[in-house]
């Protein structure tokens, strides 16, 4: 096993935006084929002053490894406050950057939470349509 | 910070009396023990008394012992070279080998390696607790069997196989022949159970001395007399022609010296650590909920506590303890490197999402019941917190 940075380790031992959402705009679960961690993103969506939608707030639930947990702070961090559209930009390299690195074989860690948050926003999208529809 | 370490299973310290018998043999008595000067003759000496008393320990022969660098060395030996002797006697018969599927990697995919090269393995199974069931091995042995190999006790779940039951099986399949064989991995047991080779009816043993406070780096392969077998590593004619290679004098006097401390002390420390175990586990069941454990719950090993935590992840509780001072060791996928769960667990019919919160405790000479009441403190908040990390999942049973 490799050694995890610091960074890591301290978003580990105290994770941003974790917990339950009560109320959210999105809410998906997305599992790791890979290891079997699990993981719930919630968002809630508002309209920022130039009209455009951005994540107003973000929480996260994950089963899974230190990696899993730090990945899962780290990108709930960058993407709150950004723009759906800015949200939707991130990636991998971001996240591994962000957090000074992860081991190899840890990398498949930091896609699950990038899945997780493209799906919460394609998910409050798609519902966003049907409601526009059912009006 | 206290440090509490309970990965015994993993490696031990090397006992200082075993470091102070092995320091002379290096600057010292640094001879060749296969020179004929005098210096060698030092060497030889301090090896060959160290193979009488692993000897004496096993209840075997002198020259029933061959030195490797380690456990690993020896299991390879012990599954490669005796098929390779039998191929080189048996042109027409390919050779079946009879393996447990709980074995230490080194078994297990030495075996997985023959099986590649056209030897026929088959799998045993075990039970939700781990156990082998001798009449499953009766059953598979048939005119081409060569060797069977189960080991002594397991090192991730603790249970104790029925190596006597086996080797009785075996004997009587034998007849007055030497095959099938019969090897036993004893590298968890060694130290604490009874291993005497006559009456547990094994043709090989092996064992690794770091993890009965030796050093690290060396272990031997007790080799039944007249046992055909083929040499791995080529070069000198040391270790009665089946293991090349300058003697490692100096290991080889601390892993005597460490095997004779724990002869010593063994019917005491065994007692002891059963009570801390039981003491361990009752607890651990009680003040945690959704914990199960896992393995033999009678037929254990004195020094290994195991369980899965459902719905917290084994490398999360490992490093949050960590943060507390105490070591230990998980199957979880995540800790892995192959992100595979451990195959131990999954052999015994755990579910992957089960065996994803599997955490070993593991126990040795310096564990008091004061370390196991530190660890009984601060778990249950660790699984707590896990737990809330985590999204509301039904797990299975
Ligand atoms: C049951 C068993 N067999 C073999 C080994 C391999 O020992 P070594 O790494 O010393 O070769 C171990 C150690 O992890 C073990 O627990
Ligand atoms: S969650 Fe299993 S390796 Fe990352």
């Amino acid at each position: 096993m490799s050694l995890y940075s610091q960074k890591v380790l301290r978003h580990f031992r105290h994770p941003q935006n974790m917990g339950e959402m009560k109320n959210p705009d999105s809410k998906v679960q997305v599992g790791n084929p890979v290891c079997g961690d699990v993981m719930q993103m919630y968002l809630k969506i508002d309209k920022n002053k130039n009209g455009k939608e951005y994540i107003k707030d973000i929480k996260f639930q994950t089963l899974g490894c230190a990696a899993a947990i730090a990945v899962s702070s780290i990108s709930t961090e960058l993407v709150k406050g950004e723009t759906l559209v800015e949200a939707e930009k991130l990636n991998s390299q971001k996240v591994i950057k962000s957090l000074e690195g992860l081991p190899k074989p840890k990398i498949h860690c930091s896609l699950l939470a990038i899945k997780a948050i493209k799906k919460a926003i394609l998910n409050y999208k798609s519902r966003t349509i049907e409601k526009a529809k059912a009006k | 910070m206290k440090k509490i370490y309970l990965d015994y299973a993993a490696t031990s310290p090397v006992d200082s009396l075993v470091l102070k018998t092995m320091s002379p043999y290096g600057s010292q008595f640094y001879g060749n023990p296969n020179s004929l000067h005098s210096w060698g003759q030092k060497a030889r000496e301090a090896v060959e008394k160290s193979r009488q008393i692993i000897a004496k320990y096993l209840n075997c022969l002198s020259e029933e012992i061959i030195f490797t660098s380690c456990a690993t060395e020896a299991n390879n030996l012990a599954l490669k070279g005796v098929v390779k002797a039998w191929k080189e006697k048996n042109l027409k018969l390919s050779p079946h080998i009879i393996v447990s599927p709980i074995e230490h990697h080194c078994v297990l995919d030495t075996a997985k390696r023959l099986a590649k090269e056209g030897v026929e393995v088959s799998w045993l199974k075990v039970d939700k607790t781990g156990l082998v069931d001798p009449k499953q091995v009766e059953k598979l042995i048939k005119k081409n069997t060569i060797l069977v190999s189960v080991m002594d006790g397991n090192n991730e779940v603790g249970t104790i196989e029925p190596i006597k039951e086996i080797g009785k099986i075996i004997k009587n399949k034998k007849g007055k022949g030497i095959y099938p064989l019969f090897h036993t991995d004893a590298v968890q047991a060694i130290q604490y159970l009874s291993l005497d080779t006559k009456k547990l009816k094994v043709d090989l043993l092996s064992a690794s001395a770091h993890k009965f406070y030796g050093p690290k780096g060396i272990g031997f392969l007790y080799l039944k007399k007249g046992t055909p077998i083929v040499k791995e590593i080529e070069g000198g004619s040391q270790e009665n022609n089946l293991r090349a290679g300058t003697e490692n004098v100096s290991f080889i006097v601390g892993m005597a010296k460490a095997l004779d401390l724990v002869r010593k002390n063994k019917d005491k420390e065994v007692k002891r650590l059963e009570f801390l175990r039981d003491y361990f586990i009752k607890k651990i069941l009680k003040n945690i909920p959704q914990t199960q454990l896992t393995g033999h719950p009678k037929a254990r090993l004195p020094h290994i506590a195991s369980f899965v935590f459902l719905g917290a992840e084994g490398e999360a509780i490992l490093l949050y303890l960590n943060d507390k001072g105490i070591g230990v060791s998980s199957g979880s996928a995540c800790t892995s490197g192959s992100l595979k769960p451990s195959h131990v667990l999954l052999a015994m019919r755990i579910k992957p999402e089960i065996a994803h919160g599997s955490i070993r405790f593991s126990f040795g000479k310096k564990t008091t019941r004061f370390d196991l009441d530190y660890v009984l403190k601060v778990l249950p908040g660790i699984i707590k917190k896990i737990r809330k990390m985590a999204p509301k999942l039904k797990i299975g049973k």
